[in-house]
């Protein structure tokens, strides 16, 4: 085990803690960072798609496991940041104004949804967001002289610094750079006091209140927050598409990404990257088991999300802490060898509440 | 002009007055307890005050300012800090992240400058860890920093819950029933607190109490309710003399 001494309140408010932090972290960039030289087309390509989703799961988080307001809806602010940024691209602006003008217009779409979603909590919300994702699905396929409907939108070809983005290894650096960026400011936020509100506001709302915590300011912040980065990572999951038709952000989409989530751990940022591994490899699986299975059972409609509903299920019975919480445990498994007792990581609530005080 | 007052207070829930015409004064400085039976409406009066309830009908005024109408996060930056009879922690958060959130109102910097993590962010961050660990030294929770709630004993919890609200560096402090649930030994300590908090760092307390020891040792005045209504006021002696309120514990003959 690790013991800290610690001498500045610097060491508490820094991300990386200690030496041991810096190198793995280190390491960890650099492989990622030489990944094009050693993986093949495809599988870079699927990596490329991992960090998208993880950008996603980065928004998605904020929102569900840390200020704990449920979305089912997030594949509308996927959509909406992917023909924002294609139709702005389309008009002649350049990428990185377009992607930052995604942003905007995705956060304050989610500044809207969240302000009229104030009273809700819980289950309501969930049907509440599921509801404007379906509106926003219904307006871009029949808003046909905007977004051509379901005729679809060719994705523009983007360019950065005057250098054509054709290949996939470009877009790779890309969303690395973005994904980077964005962790980072999730983190920031989380160390400062706007985070701590957003915790507060999870944990117990009639305390948040009580200290000061308008929740009413801090909610929409949380929605804008999270709905500006998951439109981030729609623009770059256009490109990945190089198509848009209103049915590549159906509910399945939603539903991945709450997967993702709660998978990966809620309330990690380290859990997100684990989710997003696990989405983004979990059709591949898919793929293969299809082949071995009857096809009576492989042809069935509806088996994806079947399947991603089942998990979902098991993983909140039986592992709410997700692929983040288990290597927690198996982490002080071996730190207090042969010491460790069950009962160190016993069960607690999870942060999906449906009811709340008052 | 009396620092707390609050004038002819009412709220019923459905058929019931809960708090019916309560009025009171609390001085600048001072320790102010409030007792009663159970059910007699001490909590209420506590979330008409700080703002989580408005009352049907009377008034509330706070260093001079009339507070009946503002919700609870317009109040606490008046220097209002409250907590809670049954312990309404972040529980998924460490006692300092807890106590961190208790200096909510003291922040200076934006959100924007937060996703940026500018140098003024990060001064101000170490500011607020040393106002903390003030609270911290004072209420010797040193042990538990960086500990979740969830793990926490309960007699921990409540003094947290009383950290949290020092944070905040109020003026004006409101218990509620700071030592129910704790053994003698913390009951004592909470009690010694109590009297540092008010002595020391000049804090008004007021407080629910059921614990008539930590009342006369601690408490300069006494309010005594029942079923919604003031029955007593006075010194903690005279009050428990007092027949309405022997009465109220105990049952008329």
């Amino acid at each position: 085990m690790r013991f800290l001494f610690k001498t500045h309140y610097n060491q508490d408010i820094d991300h990386l803690k200690h030496g041991g932090d810096r190198f793995w972290y280190g390491l960890l960039l650099v492989l990622v960072a030489a990944a094009p030289a050693a993986l093949g087309t495809f599988y870079l390509g699927e990596l490329n798609l991992v960090m998208i989703y993880a950008i996603a799961g980065v928004g998605l988080m904020l929102l569900v496991g840390y200020t704990g307001q449920v979305s089912l809806g997030h594949a509308a602010f996927l959509a909406i940041g992917a023909y924002t940024h294609s139709l702005l691209l389309g008009a002649g602006l350049p990428f990185l104004l377009s992607i930052v003008a995604a942003v905007l217009v995705s956060a304050l779409v989610g500044a809207g949804v969240g302000w009229i979603a104030l009273r809700m909590t819980g289950i309501y919300l969930a049907i509440a967001t599921l509801a404007f994702a379906m509106l926003t699905e219904q307006t871009i396929s029949r808003a046909e002289w905007l977004t051509g409907g379901f005729r679809g939108l060719a994705v523009p070809q983007a360019s950065l610094f005057g250098m054509p983005l054709t290949q996939g290894w470009q877009h790779y650096y890309v969303t690395l750079t973005l994904l980077v960026v964005t962790l980072l400011a999730a983190l920031n936020i989380l160390r400062s006091s706007t985070g701590r509100a957003m915790v507060a506001i999870r944990d117990s709302e009639i305390s948040a209140e009580s200290v000061g915590i308008n929740l009413a300011v801090y909610k929409t912040l949380a929605f804008a927050l999270s709905a500006g980065i998951t439109g981030l990572a729609g623009a770059l999951f256009a490109h990945r598409l190089g198509y848009l038709s209103p049915d590549a952000f159906t509910f399945l989409i939603s539903l991945q990404l709450l997967l993702m989530v709660v998978v990966g751990g809620v309330g990690s940022m380290r859990g997100v990257i684990y989710g997003a591994l696990f989405i983004g490899f979990l059709p591949q699986l898919l793929a293969i088991a299809r082949d071995t299975l009857p096809p009576q059972i492989a042809q069935a409609p509806g088996l994806e999300p079947g399947i991603f509903g089942l998990i979902l299920v098991l993983v909140i019975l039986f592992e709410p802490q997700g692929i983040f919480g288990r290597w927690l445990k198996i982490k002080s498994y071996f730190q207090l060898f042969p010491l460790y007792r069950r009962a160190t990581h016993r069960r607690q609530k999870t942060y999906l509440r449906t009811e709340r005080l008052r | 002009m009396s620092y707390l007052a609050a004038l002819d207070l009412s709220i019923s829930f459905g058929g019931i007055r809960a708090v019916d015409d309560v009025s009171f004064e609390v001085e600048e400085g001072e320790v102010f307890a409030i007792i009663g039976p159970n059910g007699a409406g001490k909590t209420t009066l506590f979330n008409l005050v700080s703002g989580i309830y408005s009352p049907d009908g009377g008034s509330v005024r706070f260093a001079g300012r009339d507070i009946t109408s503002l919700p609870a996060h317009r109040i606490a930056p008046l220097g209002l800090a409250r907590t809670f009879q049954n312990i309404e922690l972040f529980e998924h958060a460490t006692v300092l992240q807890n106590l961190l959130i208790g200096r909510h109102v003291h922040r200076r910097s934006t959100a924007l400058s937060h996703l940026l993590f500018l140098p003024a962010v990060r001064r101000e961050e170490l500011e607020h860890r040393r106002r903390v660990e003030d609270v911290i030294d004072l209420l010797e929770l040193a042990h538990y920093r960086e500990q979740r709630i969830a793990n926490l004993p309960y007699g921990v919890r409540k003094v947290v819950e009383v950290g949290r609200a020092l944070c905040l560096e109020p003026k004006l402090l409101l218990l509620d029933e700071p030592t129910s649930g704790l053994n003698p030994e913390e009951s004592e300590d909470m009690g010694f607190w109590i009297e540092d908090i008010n002595r020391d760092l000049g804090v008004t307390v007021v407080m629910v109490a059921h614990d008539m020891g930590l009342v006369s040792r601690v408490a300069g005045r006494v309010l005594a309710l029942n079923e919604g209504r003031v029955i007593a006021e006075g010194s903690p002696a005279e009050v428990q003399k007092n027949p309405a309120v022997v009465d109220a514990y105990l049952g008329a003959e």
